[in-house]
């Protein structure tokens, strides 16, 4: 596994519309964890959706792969200033998770094996602009890339698409997460270079 | 005892940063870890670095005993997860 050095062998972002400000191009996929790989067993994996009432629904990995899932291609944007073009995935966009709720949650704290989370406002998780996915370029996704499954909101930097997602918790109020709590913008728009409080 | 693919190094990994907020040579600083109780010196624990930021890890629990970050004008730390950190005085 190669170390990642800024700006050596990425192309500069200079012209290309799809990438955003500050960032690089990079061609290989960079491994970012915030602690040790989790290798979750698929007959094990669960993922809890918790309404802002208490009550849960609870998927399990059968019932995951029963929905109707999309392959679709996307670029994506790291904070740490690398941007991988054109990545194709497939998973069950997260609004057929949630549209059978009728919620009246404003926030989602998505959580994960592991312990991590992150928050997202509820409307960037509806309308196909996420997806919890478990195939990456038509083939299963890799442990260290947050297989078995993983969330993908692609128009938000890459640390709110988290890894090993095990569940959403659903709120009225909007509770930080993992990064948003220890300096990191609380949205993380990448063409607004969001990354840090006060962007 | 790291898996092939856990992408943790040790503490040294995180000196630099590190001693620049605490103004002291940080790799004999001694964390215990509030969650099982192991005390080891800064350069034993687990870092991991490729991230937003920087997390600390026991390496005898894996939980979290502490976390940094730089922004454009900050340095975010969070030592929750820890109990002590013992720095050696120099008086
Ligand atoms: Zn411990």
């Amino acid at each position: 596994m190669s170390v990642i050095s800024r700006g050596f062998g990425g192309r500069g972002s200079g012209s290309d519309p799809r990438v955003p400000p500050g960032q690089y191009v990079t061609d290989d996929f960079p491994v970012l964890s915030a602690g040790p790989t989790q290798y979750v067993d698929t007959e094990d994996w669960r993922f809890d959706i918790t309404d802002i009432d208490g009550s849960r629904t609870t998927l399990t990995w059968e019932r995951l792969m029963a929905l109707p899932s999309e392959e679709f291609t996307v670029d994506i944007h790291c904070v740490t200033k690398w941007s991988k073009l054109g990545t194709t995935w497939r998973g069950v966009p997260v609004s057929s998770l949630l549209d059978g709720l009728g919620t009246e949650a404003e926030y989602a704290l998505v959580h994960c094996y592991g312990g991590y989370s992150t928050n997202i406002p509820l409307e960037d998780l509806l309308d196909g602009k996420a997806w919890i996915v478990f195939e990456y370029d038509g083939g299963e996704l890799d442990p260290v890339h947050g297989g078995p499954a993983r969330l993908l909101v692609p128009h938000l930097y890459l640390w709110k698409s988290a890894k090993w997602v095990n569940g959403i918790e659903l709120r009225l109020d909007e509770q930080l997460g993992f990064w948003e709590s220890l300096g990191y913008h609380e949205y993380g728009d990448p063409w607004l270079e969001q990354r840090y409080i006060g962007d | 005892m790291n898996h092939p693919d856990d992408f943790a190094l040790d503490g040294n990994a995180v000196a630099g940063p590190l001693s620049e907020i605490f103004g002291v040579d940080v790799t004999s600083i001694r964390v215990t870890c509030e969650d099982c109780g192991a005390t080891a010196p800064l350069a034993r624990v687990a870092a991991y670095v490729r991230g937003p930021g920087s997390v600390l890890r026991c390496r005898s629990c894996t939980s979290v005993i502490g976390r940094f970050a730089r922004s454009r004008d900050s340095i975010w730390l969070d030592l929750r997860g820890s109990t002590s950190w013992q720095l050696r005085a120099t008086s």
